[in-house]
């Protein structure tokens, strides 16, 4: 039973992910090559990052709106003061990663509604990336570039680095004990609590590790294209959160997968890349999006339903 | 005195007014008029929206309306092209503008009815399909708005800008449907508690579609006025209002969790908003200040108003 | 008793709690010995469920003082309790739906960590489950979201049981035979005897007063907030039992009439089992064990009747909530609009609510209903339980519907208050309104005209007149058959 609905879950991000890439490979027979995957994965791997962000908020039944402006003002840190002087910039970064931290303690202390507190927060590091870097410009540091363009032998790196985020991911988030703690506060606050946890503990790491992989996903992102803007992440709100929802997690009840999440974020690159092929105009690129998530959230529901009536003998 | 005090909404006003004060002490007093104008004019827009999305708050936790600004670009966008200019067309314009609104507003409500998603999802995708609506009907062009309706939406009457005598007369209409009629009882119900609503005998459903609707409309028509305000759609007119017209209810006393709204308060906080601003502006402060000073007022007040309702219980 | 008692695992010394208006405790003190199973029962909100929140930490009483082993525990809260081996079995899910069983195992103890514990707390809980519940069949690999609501149970109960380097030393078991059929419920009750044996504690609660007189050592009385009554169990039988809870319901059993050949005013027919029907003038029960299908006809009747999308004048069916926090009243509101909520189209003309219709309807409720409050615009959480209660009733009855659906409604309201209300329903019903009553109280469904027994989400029996008692209620919701 229990494998059934979690590899049913996990079927459908694999499903549509493999339909994609065949259809981009008819489309475009030349992607199916070293190069040409690497290309196509290449923004997927940032992505990938700040959908398991997203994931671990999510997890908590919260859900954070500033994932975006996080990512561009880490962006552009890392495009400025990690180049130029690097401790001052890791600094910043902590710092930031514990006002996340801190963000999940009072959002779980005063019971705020987490949308609202994202998003005055996005104008924050929106604020922030702004006064960092006025005009588009920085540059990356050096290991962050070297990390991102080199090209291990057969299998490109875009892959590679997609694959140990999910394995990682998978045995912090579904393996340990901390990550069993932290879906648990999602799953059933109380019982966790009269089990004597401390849920602001809980909440805070689930906060901290989530900006510690939006902080990545900056990093990565910064290492890609060499520069940083105050926009440059804007689009990962959405893409987080379709890519969780995508990969068969659940605003509610704690009920995640990292493995799925990564997939999801995968899928959704490569659609943007498919559209391009398809010759979408562009200006129904962003629409094409939104509608790829009323469409994501509809299968679903549809297999929720297909779910509730199956585990109901 | 003591009584006036303990209104939710007079803290927006005395915001609003220290902002001013300091402001005009800092120029002299050499901008009063101009200032007083332009607050008012400006603080009308975001009470236009802010009550749409006023009323969707009131209707319960994760209850808001994240395609305000699509709908408003859209609605904008479509009856400037079809005025085309001629003054004889305005109502037309308007007309078409109410059923931007109307659809977009069925829509979100198809949407978070028949996905069951949250309304924020819902509203996120929807408003990324209107916005690429509204970019490819753009298409970079700017039509001017016909001069008559141009002039009205730029002009005064008895020193008070037209725009926001408007804006005050959908308040008095907004605050008599939500005070005095069935519906604003209803809708106060559900926010409370949905399911106490339902076991009411309250037709739950209508109600949400209809708070829908309206804040769609609102938006719309708020779009089809700042788009002949300022001389032409644009395609990120709408953007600054989606934080807009959140942070106006909540600074404006009305709760975040639902239940409980305020249609006064929406006034002192847009005034607040577009004074603090300005404020800024005159002392010379950037762009990147200006996101964040927003975005820390928006979670300071947030955190204020949990604590008033925290000392209640 | 000649020899010294051993100190107690945990004793309560003059526990006093109120939530409001409501004394939940006043002044309760208890003791647990090792080897000891307390039996504790008494009516909805005598107090029961709050003096368990008190003995595992999770409520600090307004007064009163904790020991254990002959030592004073302050501060006393949910951590000190387990470190004491206090565990505790909830009436409702405890457990996270969507971890594994033994993920579940994991939070419960917070002792298992370091490598390898998914091995470890494998070997615990099954341990546990087995050694409770042989024969079991669970898979303790599987998400508890899967499992049936027996299955949940008996992983809870084992978790309560199990043992991860600390001992459980009293266990508090709220309501655990209630999703059990009677071969796990045996297999339960035989293991807290054989834990008792071995020296542990065992609080027991239970409305199955065989079960408590079977196996309780001691058995506890408690009403309104206090303990009336504390004897070892040979001190009771069932009859005195009974009588030592204290009877809710009058014994104006003969008021009640045959029911006459009427008109059904409302039907449904379930998936399984016989068809609902409910006739004008008539009160109709629903008994059984809680979580049988009781609320899910209920709430099945209202959506068909209710509006969804457009307000209806003339409703058909109306609905009083036991819930009241979670489904009944608006807590930011007066009592007077939380008393009008339900019937704002007959108050409004032309679209407006008429000030003075409504502050009319609610002076006449607040006398009819004897709603105590000095001003019907105070805000609802001032009132009591009791009278909140009394305020879902009036919203109910001011109605036009002529059904009036009840779940549960006398959840944690006092005694007085219960018979004011009966006494209206009575009266409503003479009138010819329609009452649907599902109760867990075995008295109340004595005062209805026709009793329905649920069973695993069908109706297994239909009893009418004097065929309606407790014994023949408890017999249909066991043996699943016609009586």
């Amino acid at each position: 039973m229990r494998i059934s609905t979690d590899t049913l879950r996990l079927a459908v991000p694999v499903a549509s992910l493999l339909l994609l890439l065949a259809g981009v490979f008819y489309l475009q027979p030349r992607a199916m090559s070293y190069n040409g995957l690497n290309l196509l994965f290449n923004l997927a791997v940032p992505i990938a990052l700040a959908t398991v962000a997203q994931m671990l908020i999510m997890a908590v039944n919260d859900l954070d709106l500033s994932m975006g402006t996080f990512v561009s003002f880490v962006a552009c840190v890392a495009a400025t003061y990690l180049h130029d002087a690097p401790l001052l910039g890791a600094l910043i970064l902590l710092a930031a990663i514990a006002t996340y931290a801190a963000l999940g303690v009072i959002i779980y202390l005063r019971n705020l509604p987490s949308i609202v507190v994202t998003l005055g927060m996005s104008f924050v590091w929106a604020g922030l990336a702004v006064l960092i870097l006025p005009v588009p410009g920085g540059t990356a540091p050096e290991w962050a570039r070297a990390v991102m363009i080199s090209k291990p032998p057969l299998v490109p790196m875009a892959i590679i680095a997609s694959a140990l985020i999910a394995v990682f991911a998978h045995l912090l988030i579904m393996r340990s004990s901390l990550g069993v703690l932290i879906r648990g506060v999602g799953g059933n606050q109380r019982s966790v609590q009269r089990a004597g946890w401390s849920i602001i503990a809980a909440r805070a790491s689930a906060y901290a590790l989530a900006a510690c992989f939006a902080v990545a996903a900056g990093i990565c992102l910064v290492g890609l294209t060499t520069g940083a803007d105050a926009n440059i992440a804007l689009r990962y709100t959405l893409l987080s959160i379709a890519g969780v929802i995508l990969g068969g997690g659940e605003f509610t009840g704690g009920r995640i997968s990292p493995i799925g999440a990564v997939i999801g974020a995968l899928t959704l690159t490569l659609a943007g890349s498919f559209l391009s092929f398809l010759r979408i105009s562009p200006d129904w690129q962003i629409g094409a999006q939104g509608a790829i998530l009323i469409m994501v959230l509809a299968l679903r529901l549809l297999l929720n339903r297909l779910e509730s009536k199956g585990g109901k003998p | 005195m003591k009584t006036l005090l303990s209104r939710p909404w007079i803290w927006s006003f005395i915001a609003a007014l220290s902002v001013w004060l300091a402001t005009i002490a800092f120029t002299g007093g050499a901008s009063t008029v101009g200032l007083s104008q332009a607050a008012l004019t400006f603080a009308a827009f975001s009470v236009l929206v802010g009550i749409g999305q006023m009323f969707v708050i009131t209707l319960g936790p994760g209850n808001i309306d994240l395609s305000v600004p699509a709908t408003m670009t859209l609605a904008g966008t479509v009856s400037l092209k079809y005025m085309d200019g001629q003054s004889g067309l305005i109502l037309h314009g308007l007309a078409i503008a109410v059923g931007v609104g109307v659809c977009v507003g069925m829509l979100n409500y198809a949407l978070i009815k028949a996905l069951r998603i949250p309304p924020i999802i819902a509203t996120l995708s929807m408003s990324f399909i209107v916005q690429s609506a509204a970019i490819w009907t753009n298409r970079g062009l700017r039509i001017k708005p016909p001069q008559a309706l141009a002039d009205f939406t730029t002009q005064t009457s008895f020193g008070i800008p037209n725009i926001a005598l408007l804006a005050l007369l959908i308040s008095v209409a907004a605050w008599v449907l939500l005070h005095r009629t069935p519906y604003g009882r209803w809708i106060a119900a559900i926010g409370q508690s949905l399911p106490a609503a339902r076991m009411a005998g309250i037709a739950v459903d209508g109600n949400r579609f209809v708070t829908y609707l309206l804040c769609a409309i609102l938006a719309a028509v708020c779009g089809y006025l700042l788009a002949c305000f300022s001389g032409g759609a644009a395609l990120n007119m709408g953007s600054e209002y989606l934080l807009m017209s959140i942070a106006v209810v909540v600074i404006g006393g009305t709760a975040v969790a639902g239940g409980n709204s305020n249609v006064p308060g929406i006034w002192g906080a847009s005034l607040f908003m577009f004074l603090v601003v300005s404020m800024l502006n005159t002392y010379g402060l950037g762009a990147g200040v200006r996101l964040m000073m927003t975005g820390a007022i928006i979670i300071t007040v947030i955190l204020l108003a949990s604590g008033r309702t925290a000392n209640l219980r | 008793m000649t020899l010294p008692m051993p100190p107690a695992v945990l004793e309560v010394v003059n526990a006093a709690v109120r939530f409001g208006e409501v004394r939940a405790l006043d002044g309760v003190s208890l003791s647990i010995h090792p080897g000891e199973c307390i039996g504790l029962v008494g009516h909805n909100g005598a107090g029961k469920s709050t003096i368990v929140s008190v003995i595992n930490g999770g409520l600090s009483p307004q007064q009163g003082e904790v020991f254990s082993d002959g030592t004073r525990l302050a501060p006393y809260g949910i951590g000190v309790a387990r470190s004491r081996g206090v565990r505790c079995v909830f009436q409702e899910l405890s457990l996270c739906p969507n971890l594994s069983i033994i993920e579940n195992t994991r939070i419960m103890h917070r002792n298992l960590g370091g490598f390898g514990w998914r091995k470890r707390a494998a070997a615990i809980i099954l341990a546990s489950i087995d050694a409770i519940f042989p024969d079991h069949g669970i898979d303790v690999g599987g998400p508890v979201g899967t499992l049936s609501i027996a299955q949940r149970q008996m992983v809870e109960i084992a978790m309560a049981f199990s043992d991860a380097g600390q001992p459980p030393r009293l266990v508090i078991l709220d309501e655990p035979t209630s999703s059990l059929d009677a071969g796990l419920a045996a297999q339960l009750l035989a293991h807290v005897r054989r834990f008792v044996a071995n020296g542990g504690a065992v609080i027991l609660i239970s409305h199955m007063l065989t079960e408590i007189l079977e196996t309780a050592s001691r058995i506890v009385v408690m009403k309104d907030g206090k303990i009336v009554a504390e004897r070892g169990a040979g001190g009771f039988d069932h009859a005195s039992l009974v009588e030592a809870m204290g009877s809710a319901a009058t014994h104006q059993t003969a008021a009640r009439r045959a029911p006459a050949a009427n008109q059904p005013v409302l039907e449904l027919t379930l998936p399984k089992g016989q068809p609902f029907r409910a006739c004008k003038g008539e009160v109709v029960g629903l008994a059984g064990l809680g979580g049988h299908g009781q609320t899910r006809l209920l709430l099945a009747l209202f959506d068909r009747h209710s509006p969804q999308w457009w307000p209806i004048r003339n409703p058909a069916v109306t609905f009083v909530a036991g819930d009241r926090r979670e489904n009944g009243i608006f807590d930011l509101w007066s009592i007077l609009k939380n008393m009008t909520a339900a019937s704002l189209g007959d108050l409004s003309r032309r679209g407006f609510v008429q000030d003075k219709a409504e502050i009319d309807r609610g002076d006449e409720w607040k006398v009819r209903i004897d709603i105590r409050t000095p001003d019907m615009n105070n805000p609802i959480l001032s009132l009591s339980g009791g009278n909140q209660q009394k305020v879902l009733f009036a919203r109910a009855l001011s109605t036009r519907a002529p059904v009036v659906l009840m779940d549960d409604p006398m959840r944690g309201v006092d005694v007085g208050t219960k018979h004011e209300v009966y006494g209206m329903i009575r009266a409503e019903a003479e009138a010819g309104r329609t009452f649907v009553w599902y109760s867990t109280e075995m008295e109340e469904m004595q005062l209805c005209d026709r009793v329905y027994v649920f069973r695993e989400g069908a109706i297994v029996a239909e009893l009418t007149g004097d065929a309606i008692s407790e014994h023949n209620i408890l017999r249909a919701s066991f043996e699943g058959e016609a009586a």
